[in-house]
């Protein structure tokens, strides 16, 4: 139990500087790497918490695919490499305002609600998170939003096709 | 472990991509920002999962993102047309339907 919570609190730092690196630099490209290290950090909390296929899942189509999809958006779009503040409005500080007070409500709200729940990692948690299970899970009890699920990808693609195409 | 240093996690990791939606010009930037709020419901997600050993939760998680991935490529898809027309980036610049 303490090795895994030492792995928690060094995954989680890295993952909260990150995540205010990817919201406060100045450089497009700096952001999308730091949005890696997010995404990867958030894997390994799956890993922690027995979800190994999701947090594989995580891998191949957050890193894999969807930061290298920003990364075209960012070259496509020309951003600026070095700039001062073109990449923020003028609402910085309301924003803080905003973030910080739904922080505190919801740290709040947690703590009152789940205050001394814990999670037991045992070899039933284990058993519950293997590949096979969720497999089954997907395709017996949850085969329909499944189906509909890929549908709205079949959509998306074809939209975004249709959309981004120079006629 | 506690059940809340997961949540708490990822209500901070919500309200950076809170922050990044509301003060972020660029469009690439708040599509990001709106990655980071995914991921916070994902983790959220995950972590009541293993809390009530059940693996539904996790399964959720995967819908979340074959959505997120959906709405990714639209979403730039969009961001690219609106560059087209504007020749910029920048949000604040689409304003045709100010009165």
């Amino acid at each position: 139990m303490i090795a895994q919570n030492v792995a928690f609190w060094i995954v989680a730092l890295s993952m909260a500087g990150a995540a205010v690196g990817v919201v406060r630099t100045r450089n497009v490209v700096h952001a999308a790497l730091y949005l890696v290290v997010v995404l990867g950090g958030a894997a390994a909390q799956y890993i922690l918490l027995a979800a190994e296929f999701v947090a594989w899942v995580q891998v191949l189509i957050y890193i894999g695919a969807v930061v290298i999809i920003f990364l075209f958006g960012i070259m496509l779009t020309r951003a600026p490499m070095q700039s001062e503040t073109a990449l923020d409005n003028d609402q910085r500080w309301p924003a803080l305002v905003v973030a910080v007070f739904l922080l505190g409500v919801l740290i709040v709200l947690l703590v009152d609600a789940f205050g001394d729940q814990t999670i037991r990692l045992d070899d039933e948690l284990l058993a519950t998170g293997r590949t096979g299970n969720v497999g089954s899970s997907i395709f017996r009890q949850y085969v329909v939003p499944f189906e509909v699920v890929s549908m709205l990808l079949l959509a998306a693609l074809v939209g975004a096709v249709a959309i981004a195409r120079r006629d | 472990m506690q059940l809340n240093q997961f949540l708490i996690l990822s209500a901070f990791l919500f309200c950076t991509g809170v922050y990044g939606i509301l003060a972020r010009r660029n469009a690439v930037l708040v599509l990001m920002s709106v990655e980071l709020m995914l991921n916070a419901v994902n983790i959220n997600l995950v972590a009541f999962s293993a809390f009530s050993n059940a693996v539904s939760g996790q399964v959720f998680a995967l819908f979340v993102i074959t959505v997120a991935a959906a709405e990714v490529g639209v979403g730039l898809a969009i961001v690219l047309l609106i560059y087209r027309n504007v020749h910029t980036p920048d949000l604040d610049a689409v304003d045709q339907l100010r009165g």
